[in-house]
């Protein structure tokens, strides 16, 4: 095992992690208002389909990323209706989501089973992909796993520096204080929704469009809910959630690159380390002396109605 | 008068129509995945549509896509035999114990259970001779890999993939010394994301040739992307990697679903455990490329021919297994029953098979 292929291995490692990336960045906005939307997968292969569809018709990759955040955030906003306003119960809602997306994206791309296109091309950055190991590593990717850098940068500058971080806090802490303190709760937290839903759409498009440029049924195959899971495990930081997501991508990844060495431990152990790593996460979090500094939202999951505050 | 004499005669026209119009043979079928996978369901689609054609209206099928494994199989087949199908074909290894139910409770209906081994005495097995494609795969391979690699995605340890694997080493090894094969498993028949990372994993170590025993186009289109070639797996896949593809093992179904059925009407069909290899047109090389160098085509059908005849018996002894002992003993070539329980790697796969 030589540098350069330890190289490739995070690579590797980074491309598998960022559609993780992208969901969990949108869901942990949608949590930090108070909103636990676990309708991911039906959401990411809504994308998948819909930005295979566009890109195929139109020949063009950024319509079909566009399309598929579209789809991600009408997707959503159908979530957000049920779950804001008709006061839906957000798990068996999120539920739903996932096994509507799952059936509609079968039916919706079954006439584009097959077909192929050319997908993203790696784009290597001048210079920076120069730098020996680190430039092969972080900079000949394509321009979703760029986006996915910079959105991370952003969300975390977005959520820990300014004003509008401090509302999304306060609409997921305490949305009493904030409505009394003139926060439009639903709005925030529509809002929050429909960014989560946009990300996933991305996340999507990012299976169809550069992992394996090509659609098919359920071809996400359960990241949605790896994702989810991801944004438990990092304990709602951004930073965590970024290098979470590489980890859990290199995990997936080790149990194929270790079996080409002879490795003769059983595989399976090594693909259930992120749940493992997750469900300790979870226990350490169900203590509550620990809650506090694990930073989860307080109401979140609980539904809020302005009309019995006044 | 006139108007119920006009009726009479349309009433008599529409009779006779019926008459004649006989009661279609209704014929059903239990699919795994979707028919859209392009893969294992999507022939098993192929070969039941080929087939009502074939019999030109006097068949009516029914299919039910996307059938879990388990209790719900039995329901659904119980469905089935209600809704009037007189022939049932359950094309999974889980619908097994299902079928094997469901031929007890009704013994009327023919049941035929794809890769399975119980049997009774109307229910009957059929399965394909896959090893024959990868013998074939194998020396493809063999000829083209210059880094003597050969990658191989397998989904779960059982006979049929055992089997495959060691047929891949064999064919490539008798045209290639000093072949190394590097297997990865995925533990999962189908996810175009891990199949991918499969591929590229293999690739990383040095594979520059990827053959797979999962269900999705996507480890071709890994190899597209990075200069190595593949082979398709079930079905023809070619468009999805117009360079790398090297050819298509491709399952037909239909003379299989064909002859059964018509049996099935005639009444002499008997419960049976048949094995359908190219001899048998149920499996078909499909687009070999035409960008192949002229020997490796020329090699490809040399062995295609010589299988087909069956003068080239893949599992024909002496053959050790990687321990170094006799599993097949010269002269003999392996029978339907023991192809069904090899467990062995072949002597050169270094390999250990997980447990």
């Amino acid at each position: 095992m030589d540098a350069d292929f330890i190289a490739q291995i995070l690579f590797s490692a980074i491309k598998t992690g960022t559609p993780l990336l992208f969901i969990a960045l949108g869901e942990v906005i949608c949590e930090k208002s108070g909103v636990l939307n676990l309708g991911q997968e039906g959401m990411m292969l809504m994308g998948a389909v819909v930005g295979f569809l566009a890109a195929y018709s139109t020949g063009n990759m950024a319509f079909g990323v566009l399309a598929a955040m579209a789809m991600g955030c009408v997707m959503s906003l159908i979530f957000g209706v049920l779950v804001l306003h008709l006061g839906a119960n957000q798990v068996a809602t999120g539920l739903a989501l996932t096994i509507f997306g799952t059936g509609l994206s079968a039916f919706v791309g079954s006439d584009f089973v097959g077909k192929t296109i050319q997908g993203f091309n790696p784009i290597p950055i001048p210079y920076l992909s120069s730098i020996p190991y680190l430039g092969k590593i972080l900079f000949e990717h394509d321009l979703l796993v760029y986006l996915s850098f910079i959105m991370t940068v952003l969300i975390m500058y977005v959520t820990n520096k300014t004003r509008l971080g401090l509302t999304l806090k306060a609409v997921g802490e305490n949305p009493n204080a904030a409505n009394a303190i003139g926060i439009k709760v639903l709005r925030v937290r529509y809002l929050a929704i429909m960014f989560g839903g946009a990300m996933t759409g991305i996340a999507g498009a990012y299976m169809s469009l550069v992992y394996t440029p090509m659609w098919a049924e359920n071809m996400t195959a359960g990241r949605g809910w790896i994702a989810l899971a991801l944004v438990v495990f990092a304990s709602w930081r951004v930073g965590r959630i970024m290098l979470g997501a590489y980890l859990f991508g290199l995990a997936s990844i080790m149990h194929l690159v270790l079996q080409g060495f002879g490795w003769t431990i059983s595989t399976n152990l090594l693909a259930m380390l992120p749940y493992v790593a997750t469900v300790f996460v979870m226990v350490i979090i169900s203590a509550d002396k620990f809650k506090e500094k694990l930073l989860a939202p307080r109401s979140l999951g609980k539904p809020f109605d302005p009309r019995h505050m006044a | 008068m006139k108007l119920k004499s006009l009726l009479l005669g349309v009433g008599l026209m529409l009779g006779v129509t019926m008459a004649q119009a006989e009661e279609p043979f209704k014929v059903g079928f239990v699919y795994v995945g979707p028919v859209g996978d392009l893969g294992w369901s999507y022939e098993h689609d192929q070969g039941r549509k080929e087939m009502e054609k074939y019999f030109k209206g006097k068949v009516k099928t029914t299919y039910v896509e996307n059938v879990a494994e388990g209790a719900d199989a039995e329901r659904v087949i119980t469905q089935l035999v209600k809704a009037g199908n007189k022939v049932i074909f359950t094309t999974s290894f889980g619908f097994m114990n299902a079928t094997v139910k469901a031929a007890k409770r009704f013994p009327n209906v023919v049941f035929e259970h794809a890769t399975g081994y119980k049997r009774a005495k109307n229910l009957g097995t059929y399965v394909l001779r896959t090893y024959e494609g990868r013998y074939i795969s194998g020396v493809a391979a063999g000829l083209l890999t210059k880094t003597n690699t050969i990658g191989y995605i397998g989904a779960f340890p059982i006979p049929e993939v055992i089997r495959d694997i060691d047929a891949t080493y064999m064919g490539a090894k008798s045209v290639n010394p000093n072949i190394k094969l590097k297997i990865v498993w995925a533990n999962t028949w189908y996810d175009p994301g891990k199949e991918t990372d499969a591929a590229n994993a293999l690739m990383d170590q040095g594979a520059d040739v990827l053959i797979q025993h999962t269900d999705s186009p996507a480890p071709l289109i890994a190899a597209q992307k990075r200069g190595a070639r593949a082979i398709g797996q079930a079905s023809d896949q070619s468009k999805f990697a117009p360079q790398a593809h090297i050819f298509s093992v491709r399952d037909h179904w239909a003379p299989y679903y064909i002859k059964t059925v018509q049996q099935v009407m005639d009444g002499t069909w008997k419960s049976q455990d048949f094995w359908g290899g190219f001899h048998d047109n149920m499996l078909q090389l499909a687009s070999i490329n035409p960008n192949l160098p002229k020997n490796v085509r020329a090699k490809i059908e040399e062995t295609l021919a010589a299988i087909k005849s069956g003068k080239l018996k893949p599992f024909t002894g002496p053959i050790k297994d990687n321990t170094g002992k006799i599993v097949v003993p010269a002269g003999h070539s392996l029978t339907d029953q023991e192809l069904a329980r090899v467990n062995w790697y072949v002597q050169g796969i270094t390999d250990k098979i997980p447990h």
